[in-house]
């Protein structure tokens, strides 16, 4: 049977709803493995249970959070080499993407990036040029590495007891060259107890048009427990953080409902949600580009709209 | 400090892009220097402005910017830009052999003529925008054995130490990483504005050097790059059909409500 690897995603103790979506396309393919680089591992591994695993192998030692990609790629080159996986599979975050790129390298593999969907003959789909095109393709050299989006695939809900190794690994065992890049600190985005930008199925993001006040936007948000984004315009004038940027130089979304409040629609802002499955657009200017994908638009003043709607959306749900 | 920036040339990002033949088909668009570039470009000057005693590099200043691309022979006008905003001279690898090239060819060839040199630092931009991997800064650190730091939003450099600090922009937040020069730094467009090339710029560009190198110069195989040697290969491309045309309400005080109605028609609540 064929094996697959993928590369478990976590922060602050959780593992990503994404690393759940590589399970499911993994299990299309053959038995998965998954990859958990940390030294404490143990809630991890109580998660995994809910994911469609077969093994996994924890990687500690090393504190990876210190480095760049570079260590862990280095190890799961070394592990592709042993146990010859079909694929590996990994989400498409920055570090995920990194590691996939450096572990192509090392392993002589092809690399495929952010695929929507896999087969389990391996044919990966990707949404190019801003999700105006739908391209098919696979790998056809050594382990087939793909990076995968997030909300690709619905997840269901699965038990699972996979068998577990656990490796040891010490720097000194590494190649320095892996070693070279250290982080030094870390300031972590807050979230404010919102969804993840890229997992929320409904997205409610601010341009320009908020002139700065996103209060409108994170209610509205709120009242849906959506995420909140923004265009570039708004990160740029320092509004709100740029990890919440969505677009071409931003975060891609694919979520269930998207609603863009002020924003006018530019190109590179559209590269980053298209692929929503609904779009609303709250907007002054009747004109807006942003208007010719919308599902719904209502051409207006952001500030009387928003209140007005989540109110509503409050009294509906109580 | 001896800078090398990785600029790529592609169609113009405000363009829309179709696909002929597996291939994205760049004739029908302009073909421009990689936005994205531009801020890499951008940083490599600012950083000899603060280290050069004149402020400036070039003969004698010990800082030089060397832009490097691989692509196409008209992709010399997007270097002349680069070169245009002050970079002192190119290396552009073309050769018939490369088209179709993926990212672990380009990572190749670019890797073969930044070792073959010995630049302190690396720039790129986060991606190119036409293929969007953003992939090719990891996969050079990798080649070259050189320091990654990826998605900088602010640079700065210690030469006596050859040490570099960054702060990185990801999916988490801020992390600020340190290292040893050499190095491969992509950034972010927050980084900088880039200037518009001034007219002394321009002038002052067309004298300056674009050495082009074929793939014999650089002592690669042909068989191992280009469409044929590709890893990965693409199947068929589609447009997607246009969204249909939605529903627009212009609001007369009860624009909110009928969000909510559709959002109720829709089950979204
Ligand atoms: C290389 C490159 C990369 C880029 N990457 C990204 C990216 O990742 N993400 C991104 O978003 N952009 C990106 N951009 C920028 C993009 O081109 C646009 O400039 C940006 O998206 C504009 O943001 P905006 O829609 O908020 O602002 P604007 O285009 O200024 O639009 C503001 C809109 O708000 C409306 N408005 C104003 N007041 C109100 C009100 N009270 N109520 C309702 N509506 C109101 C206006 O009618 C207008 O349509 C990139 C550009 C480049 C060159
Ligand atoms: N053909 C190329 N020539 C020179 N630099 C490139 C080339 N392709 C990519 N790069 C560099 O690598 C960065 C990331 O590109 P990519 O991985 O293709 O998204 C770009 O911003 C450039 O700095």
């Amino acid at each position: 049977m064929s094996q697959v690897f993928i590369l478990v995603d976590h922060a602050g103790g959780h593992i990503t709803k994404a690393t759940s979506e590589l399970a499911l396309f993994g299990k299309r393919i053959g038995e998965v493995t998954a990859l958990i680089f940390s030294n404490e591992s143990s809630p991890l591994l109580e998660e995994l249970t809910t994911m469609a695993v077969d093994r996994a192998v924890v990687i500690e030692g090393i504190n990876f959070d210190s480095y760049s990609a570079a260590p862990v790629a280095r190890i799961v080159a070394n592990l592709i080499s042993e146990k010859s996986p079909s694929a590996f599979l990994v989400s498409s975050t920055v570090k995920g993407k990194e590691v996939a790129a450096r572990a192509a390298v090392l392993t002589n593999s092809g690399l495929i990036t952010d695929a929507i969907d896999l087969t389990s003959e391996l044919v990966a789909t990707q949404s190019i040029f801003g999700g105006s095109t739908t391209v098919h393709s696979q790998v056809t050299h050594g382990c087939a590495i793909v990076t995968l989006r997030s909300n690709s695939i619905e997840v269901e809900a699965t038990t699972s007891n996979p068998v577990v190794e656990t490796v040891v690994v010490s720097v000194d065992s590494l190649d320095p060259s892996a070693l070279l890049d250290q982080v030094i600190s870390l300031e972590a985005t807050v979230s404010g107890g919102r969804p993840e930008l890229t997992e929320a199925a409904i997205v409610v993001s601010g341009g320009r048009g908020t002139n700065g006040d996103f209060t409108p936007v994170e209610a509205l948000a709120d009242s849906l427990g959506a995420a909140v984004g923004a265009s570039r315009a708004a990160t740029d004038a320092g509004w709100y953080p740029h990890s919440h940027q969505v677009g071409q130089t931003g975060k891609t979304v694919s979520p269930q409902l998207y609603l863009a409040c002020g924003i006018s629609g530019a190109i590179q802002h559209r590269a980053g949600m298209q692929t929503s499955k609904m779009i609303i657009a709250v907007n002054k200017d009747a004109e807006a580009p942003i208007f010719d994908l919308v599902d719904f638009g209502v051409v207006g003043d952001l500030f009387a709209v928003l209140p007005q709607a989540t109110a509503g959306i409050l009294s509906k749900k109580s | 400090m001896k800078i090398a920036v990785c600029v790529k040339q592609v169609p113009d990002s405000w363009a829309e892009k179709k696909m002929a033949g597996g291939l994205l088909d760049r004739a029908s668009v302009d073909a421009v220097l990689n936005d994205l570039d531009e801020y890499a470009v951008e940083e490599a000057l600012r950083l000899v402005e603060t280290h050069s005693p004149t402020g400036a590099s070039g003969e004698g200043s010990g800082h030089s910017i060397t832009i490097i691309s691989m692509g196409p022979d008209r992709a010399t006008e997007a270097i002349r830009k680069a070169l245009s905003m002050g970079a002192d001279d190119a290396i552009l690898i073309s050769d018939p052999a490369l088209s179709g090239s993926d990212a672990l060819a380009t990572s190749l060839v670019l890797a073969a003529v930044i070792g073959a040199k010995d630049f302190d630092l690396i720039l790129c931009g986060t991606e190119s925008t036409d293929a969007r991997m953003s992939v090719i800064p990891a996969m050079l650190a990798q080649r070259l054995g050189f320091a990654q730091l990826t998605f900088a939003g602010s640079i700065s450099v210690v030469p006596e130490t050859s040490q570099i600090t960054i702060a990185r922009m990801t999916d988490v937040g801020v992390e600020n990483m340190k290292a040893k020069l050499p190095a491969v730094v992509s950034v972010i467009e927050k980084i900088n504005e880039p200037r518009y090339p001034s007219f002394k710029g321009i002038m002052a560009s067309k004298k300056k050097t674009i050495e082009v190198k074929t793939l014999s110069d650089l002592g690669i195989d042909p068989a191992t790059v280009g469409m044929s040697a590709a890893w990965s290969e693409v199947k068929d491309a589609q447009a997607r059909p246009p969204r249909a045309a939605g529903v627009k309400v212009v609001d007369d005080g009860n624009g909110g409500n009928a969000l909510v109605n559709f959002l109720v028609e829709k089950r979204v609540i």
